[in-house]
């Protein structure tokens, strides 16, 4: 592609996207319901008055995230090398293994929340928290390990299975060449679709409100029914969006570092 | 007992497909023994087998005066004392080149860290890659790649080594270098059984060559008998396309 095709190109997409974004903007501020639109949602004093609050609940999305993601790490990655096992000695846990992703990819994370978060501090047996954090953290745990051990699944799978076989040919053993050879290499593709899958799980921390712990979103809506006016929803949605951007250029940054120096030479 | 590998009516199939249809080989101690037949013919499979990286289902295999096919031994034991180089490398990517060669004898053999270091860099000198130990495979060149994978093989100091094709996927070029390693390992000694197309590499160190033609050993001898005045009708064929195709 020449220079002049180049710049014809960039001079497109920027007139392209200015026209886009103006047409969709005047559609919305000249929508007959706009005004009031604006009242309940944009409110520069509601949007300073409640985002204190909302971010200190929002400490508590990114305690049960943290929390939570270094279980579902862990988890995750058992769960996949069970369903990786080989030979008939392990199929019963190959079937568990699937079915476990089966049954808590199927259900709705709002309602393992709910019948986790509702139903086991009412057995009252000893011991077991009463605490709803506590239940919303399993749950979110239970259903992003079926997600997440799908991803390092894919990722084993990917591993060309002649860097097993070489492994093997050395006289490693089975769980020797996993851990040296074929998971770091697995580990390492799937960064990027497991980040994924670590936003989709920052945001349903906000699911945990719906049994009453008061994180963003719940402290939002508390805000919202005091004040008639959602703002407070928009403020609690821009920290969402504060914490996710980062983590996404981090994984951007963790990928290429990987590859250059794979390319590397070391001398 | 003198013999360092003896295959005994080795049978090898794939489903239906029936690779390996009673293969018997001996290879003596320090002998270096070069497969040659066309693609199909079983080498790679044969290699493999001798490896314990495909299960045989008829015939034995025995190695030092130890059946290797026998029920119940323990795989990874014999692997480690069986080299194996690959037509396609196969170096660890996320590996150094030395961690590469020093994976196996921590991991399998139990050596310290230090200790593995310091006989990889050994190795890595004798062939000429020591400016290598700290590159990643990705960053060095074919001939480069598999002169690791050789050293990475040698590491385990096994009493055998089996060569898959391990020119096949290199530039021109770049063959010679990987050539003039297997001469060195033959030279010291080392008892090889070599899958090649490289005919006239093949001539040059092969105490025998072995023609391998739909899962059985055809016709075996020295070189010059096998490669100049082969007796089978099928060796005479292959050898002529070979000759078409400018390879001898």
């Amino acid at each position: 592609m020449s220079g002049g095709e180049g710049r014809r190109s960039a001079v497109i997409a920027v007139v392209s996207t200015v026209v886009f974004f103006t047409v969709l903007g005047v559609l919305i501020t000249h929508a007959p319901g706009w005004p009031e639109v604006r009242r309940t949602f944009f409110d520069w004093g509601q949007f300073k008055d409640s985002l204190p609050e909302i971010a200190r609940a929002f400490l508590l999305n990114v305690k049960i995230f943290c929390i939570a993601e270094v279980f579902i790490l862990v988890f995750a990655l058992v769960l996949a090398v069970i369903r990786s096992l080989q030979g008939p000695a392990a199929l019963p846990l190959r079937l568990l293994g699937i079915a476990y992703a089966d049954f808590f990819r199927g259900v709705p994370t709002i309602l393992v929340i709910a019948m986790l978060g509702f139903g086991a501090p009412a057995l009252q047996l000893k011991g077991v928290p009463l605490s709803t954090t506590f239940w919303g953290i399993v749950a979110l745990v239970l259903v992003y390990t079926a997600y997440v051990s799908e991803v390092y699944r894919a990722g084993i799978e990917s591993v060309h299975h002649s860097q097993a076989a070489a492994a093997r040919s050395l006289g490693l053993t089975h769980w020797q060449s996993l851990r040296a050879v074929v998971l770091p290499q697995a580990v390492r593709r799937v960064i990027p679709p497991l980040l994924n899958d670590f936003i989709g799980l920052q945001k349903d921390t906000a699911l945990v409100g719906f049994l009453g712990s008061v994180e963003a979103f719940k402290q939002s809506q508390i805000d919202a029914a005091a004040t008639f006016n959602y703002t407070s929803y928009v403020a609690a949605a821009v920290l969402f969006v504060a914490l996710t951007i980062p983590l996404a250029r981090f994984t951007d940054w963790l990928v290429l570092r990987d590859r250059r120096r794979r390319q590397a030479t070391g001398t | 007992m003198s013999e360092a590998v003896l295959l005994d009516g080795v049978h090898k199939s794939f489903g239906q497909l029936e690779v390996l249809r009673g293969v018997d080989l001996v290879l003596e101690e320090h002998e270096v023994v070069c497969l040659i037949g066309a693609s199909g013919s079983g080498k790679s499979t044969l290699l493999r087998c001798v490896n314990l990286l495909e299960p045989i289902n008829r015939g034995r295999i025995v190695v030092e005066g130890q059946e290797i096919t026998a029920r119940g031994v323990d795989v990874n034991r014999i692997r480690r004392r069986i080299g194996i180089v690959f037509q396609a490398y196969n170096l660890f990517p996320h590996m150094s080149v030395l961690r590469n060669v020093t994976l196996a004898p921590t991991l399998a053999l139990r050596k310290s860290r230090a200790e593995a270091e310091t006989e990889a860099t050994a190795l890595l000198q004798r062939f000429g890659l020591a400016d290598k130990r700290n590159d990643y495979p990705d960053s060095l060149s074919g001939g480069q790649q598999q002169r690791v994978a050789i050293v990475r093989a040698l590491a385990m100091q096994p009493d055998l080594m089996l060569l898959d094709e391990v020119t096949s996927a290199l530039d021109p070029e770049l063959v010679a270098e990987v050539l003039e390693v297997i001469r060195e390992l033959a030279a010291a000694g080392m008892t090889m059984l070599i899958a090649t197309h490289e005919m006239s590499f093949a001539r040059d160190i092969a105490d025998r060559i072995c023609f391998l033609d739909e899962g059985v050993i055809l016709e075996q001898g020295p070189p010059e008998q096998i490669l100049s005045a082969p007796k089978e009708r099928r060796t005479q064929q292959f050898l002529q396309r070979i000759i078409e195709a400018g390879r001898l």
